[in-house]
């Protein structure tokens, strides 16, 4: 069998990012979680917030620190893999990913050692204001890759000469038309990641009588938090699918798994889509659906997969599934922030056990619908890696070879499964240890060991 | 495309250069304490080995990320180049870098298993800094490069050149290290950081000797360059060696900081060397600084925004060292 370097690198690559993009969307919604807390704390003087806040930001540690090694990867990809895209577009690329290292990544490298370890070295305010900080940071992490990402999927404000892009127009380049609607749900997706493990958790302990009254505010906070966020991800879903439909309409009938262009199109909710043969089997629908979401009329013209080629045709069935799996959930979501309130009567929100069982399950949740949503995104772009530019193939290095990129795929695949299960043993410690553990008065040592990522937290790692 | 009014190259150029220094004298100090973990004498040297680079560790490893975003930004044909071209090095590298970053975190809350994040750390660190080094001897190699692609094999950068190369710069920074720990340590720590220095030294200067004279064998115009016609650049090497004798003497008089700022001096001037040797050949043997920049817009983009963040990010970073300062105390940890 000859191995195609192409086909590794894809999976290589959508393994690593797959693998680093799990660790951002927690961290960004849990640092302005604990940022919230930390103000609390710093107005009301109320030891509940403090306590919780140290809490969570031992479970933020961990995470960020596996978010910080798989990052570095990342970073180097692009070059390894992809070496003609990254040449062809480093014009813009290059100041993009410079620019997030230097505004983001030493931003959040050097106040996050304040947020663990200074709280008793520099006064309350510096130490909120650190909180602050670190939160900012990862926005405007997020802020320069999505930019980078958005460019890839709508291209704008360059142009081509000598097969190179130059950049015309950095505001149209950087603000390209997706930019700000997958900004927003990129953000929502953040804050409802956060949200929805910080509910799980909370829950959890509840169910077993621990701390019972601290942690019940949290999850009163964060579930008065879904309430607001869950419809809005919806409506941001919405406006970015139209979005979508105006720029990658090839995207969109994949989405919708649509294969001819015409109106009276059906909202499927069950299909096996069939490449081969251009078509769906076993469909179920609801009529003129589709068309009723993306055009607002039953007649309504949606794109079919049949206006290009087969060979420019992303991989129907995965990008059909992902979204239903990604709206699936954002709609179980919003139930359980509508269902959240109608429990706010006696606090039974914190006392019926299904529902507390049900937030436990659903902290898995938006992990899951993160890794669809990028999925959609990502294989609907296929072929191309710049929409309707350059495909995956054109970008390919030239030198690799199938040898190479199994080699490395196999090994990232190692190397990540073992830091992956001795990260999520210790995370599990951690949230073992609970708020009751975690304030064990810290230890001089333990205390200046380190401004760094995982250290903050210092449970032992194996078992007693 | 209007024609530049003036050539960003040169500055570029030189914030690599110096992007690429801050990387090795800061991430080498702290890769020498894995380099030197399984010699040491007991786990509470360990501990404050491990505890002397602890706080800085993460902050001096974003100057690689900085050095990987800024060539794609700068000088992207290099980017394009290097990359493939070190593809199965580029991996071996990431993949210590995580070992040893994750090892960082977890040996101090491990029990029974400390062991083996001490040989994580250990080998991590190892082998990042023999592929760095690699990497190196394979930029004096040159690639082979057509119409700007890689076009060589998996394996062409790994001779015996580069293992070479690869050698001197663990040794190198198993001197930063030991040199660090004197300035960082006291009792049987450093004395044992005084007593490993001077064979390093050795070590060192014998490695760093061979490659010297190797040099102009495996490439011509470095041979060239150097003798050719003798020039005030002969003054480096002068300066190394002269560096390795502060080295040398300073540990002989027992003064904790002078051997660790000269073994940065030994760093500087083989680097500048280095830089010399190769000086306008950013992808050897084909193509300048010139050839390899990206367009003058984006160079120019990204310095404005450099010229004002990277002031904060230099206080930052000094700041961390300033609130970390002063020596590790066995149990204690910092202060
Ligand atoms: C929407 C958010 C998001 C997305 C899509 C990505 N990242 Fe990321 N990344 C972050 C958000 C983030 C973050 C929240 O800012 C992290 C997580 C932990 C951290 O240190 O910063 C981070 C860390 C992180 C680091 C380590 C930084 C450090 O050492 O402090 C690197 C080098 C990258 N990322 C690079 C990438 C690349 C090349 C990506 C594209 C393929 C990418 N990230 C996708
Ligand atoms: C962090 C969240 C992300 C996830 C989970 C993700 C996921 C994926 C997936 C699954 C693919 C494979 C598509 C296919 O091969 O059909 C892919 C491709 C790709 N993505 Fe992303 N992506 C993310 C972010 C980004 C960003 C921010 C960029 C650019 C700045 C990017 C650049 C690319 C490139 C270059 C490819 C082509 C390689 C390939 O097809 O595998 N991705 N991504
Ligand atoms: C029911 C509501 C939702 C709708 C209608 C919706 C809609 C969409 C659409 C149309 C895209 C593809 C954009 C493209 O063309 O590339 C997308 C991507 C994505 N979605 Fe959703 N979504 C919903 C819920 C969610 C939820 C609950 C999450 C996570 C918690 C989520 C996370 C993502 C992510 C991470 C992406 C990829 C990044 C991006 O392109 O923004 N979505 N979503």
């Amino acid at each position: 069998m000859e191995l195609d370097p192409l086909l590794l690198s894809r999976i290589q690559f959508a393994f690593v990012v797959s693998f680093h993009a799990i660790f951002p969307v927690f961290t960004i919604g849990l640092a302005s979680f604990i940022a919230t807390l930390e103000g609390l704390n710093y107005r009301t003087r109320n030891p509940v917030w403090e306590r919780l806040a140290t809490f969570w930001a031992k479970v933020f540690a961990v995470v960020f620190g596996m978010g910080v090694v798989s990052g570095i990867v990342m970073a180097f990809q692009f070059g390894t893999n992809w070496s003609v895209f990254s040449h062809t577009s480093a014009n813009f690329l290059g100041p993009v990913l410079s620019y997030e290292v230097v505004t983001a990544f030493f931003l959040e490298a050097a106040f996050l050692g304040v947020l663990l370890f200074g709280r008793n070295k520099v006064p309350r305010g510096v130490h909120f204001a650190s909180a602050v900080m670190v939160a900012t940071g990862t926005f405007i992490s997020s802020f320069w890759i999505l930019s980078a990402n958005s460019w890839m999927q709508t291209p704008a404000g360059v142009e081509m000469v000598d097969g190179f892009y130059h950049v015309v127009s950095w505001a149209d380049a950087i603000f390209n038309a997706s930019f700000w609607p997958r900004f927003f749900h990129m953000a929502l997706a953040s804050f409802l990641t956060g949200s929805f493990v910080v509910a799980g958790v909370s829950a959890w302990y509840i169910m077993q009588g621990r701390e019972v009254e601290t942690h019940k505010k949290a999850l009163s906070m964060t579930l008065w938090f879904l309430l607001i966020a869950t419809p809005a991800q919806v409506v941001i879903g919405d406006i970015h699918g139209l979005n979508t439909l105006e720029h990658q309409p090839t995207k969109v009938a994949a989405m919708e798994g649509n294969w001819e262009t015409g109106g009276n199109v059906p909202l499927l909710l069950f299909a096996i889509p069939d490449q081969e043969a251009q078509t769906n089997h076993f469909e179920i629908g609801i009529p003129n659906g589709a068309s009723w979401i993306l055009r607002h009329d039953a007649e309504g013209v949606v794109p079919g997969l049949k206006d290009v080629p087969q060979d420019k045709q992303p991989p129907v069935a995965i990008v059909f599934w992902a979204f239903r799996i990604m709206v699936g959930i954002g709609l179980l979501m919003v139930v359980f922030a509508v269902v959240g309130l109608f429990l706010r009567r006696n606090e039974n929100y914190a006392k019926k056990r299904w529902f507390l069982n049900g937030l436990r399950f659903m902290s898995f949740s938006p992990f899951l619908a993160v890794l669809a949503g990028w999925f959609v995104t990502e294989v609907g772009r296929a072929p191309y890696l710049v929409y309707g530019q350059m495909t995956h193939a054109e970008g390919l290095t030239p030198s690799l070879t199938g040898g190479m990129a199994l080699f490395t795929l196999i090994g990232y695949i190692v190397v990540y499964a073992l830091v992956f299960t001795a990260g999520s043993y210790y995370l599990m410690r951690v949230l073992r240890d609970g708020l009751e553990k975690s304030e064990t008065t810290v230890t001089d040592d333990e205390l200046q060991r380190a401004k760094r990522p995982l250290s903050a937290a210092n449970s032992a790692i194996e078992w007693e | 495309m209007s024609e530049p009014v003036f050539d960003l190259t040169y500055i570029w150029a030189a914030i690599m250069a110096f992007g690429v220094i801050m990387y090795v004298l800061m991430d080498g100090f702290d890769l020498g304490q894995g380099i030197l973990f399984p010699f040491a004498p007991d786990e509470e040297s360990r501990d404050i080995m491990m505890n002397s680079v602890a706080p800085v560790w993460d902050g001096n490893e974003t100057w690689l990320i900085l050095g990987g975003a800024g060539l794609l930004a700068a000088f992207p044909l290099v980017y394009a180049v290097f990359l493939p071209a070190l593809y199965i090095g580029v991996f071996l590298l990431l993949a210590g870098l995580i070992f040893r970053g994750v090892a960082f975190e977890f040996r101090f809350k491990a029990r029974t298993s400390k062991y083996l994040w001490n040989w994580a750390f250990a080998g991590g660190s190892i082998v990042a800094s023999f592929a760095q080094g690699a990497v190196v001897g394979a930029y004096i190699q040159g690639f082979e490069v057509e119409n700007m692609r890689y076009v060589g094999g998996a394996l062409d950068w790994l001779t015996p050149f580069t293992v070479l190369t690869g050698l001197g710069l663990v040794a190198g920074y198993g001197l930063l290290g030991a040199t660090w720990l004197i300035l960082k340590s006291e009792g049987k720590t450093q004395a044992w950081a005084y007593k490993i220095t001077p064979p390093l030294l050795v070590a060192v200067l014998v490695v760093f000797g061979a490659i010297g004279l190797y040099t102009p064998y495996v490439d011509q115009y470095v041979s060239s360059r150097w003798f050719d016609e003798i020039s005030i650049a002969w003054i480096l090497p002068v300066l190394v060696l002269l560096c390795a004798i502060r080295v040398y003497t300073s540990v002989r008089s027992k003064r904790d900081g002078s051997p660790f700022v000269a073994t940065m001096g030994m760093f500087v001037f083989t680097y500048l060397a280095m830089l010399y040797s190769k000086w306008p050949y950013v992808v050897p043997p084909d193509y300048t600084f010139h050839q390899a920049a990206s367009a003058h817009e984006s160079q120019l983009f990204l310095l404005l925004g450099l010229l004002f963040v990277i002031p904060f990010v230099l206080v930052y970073t000094a700041w961390t060292y300033w609130v970390f300062r002063g020596k590790v105390k066995a149990g204690v940890g910092y202060h």
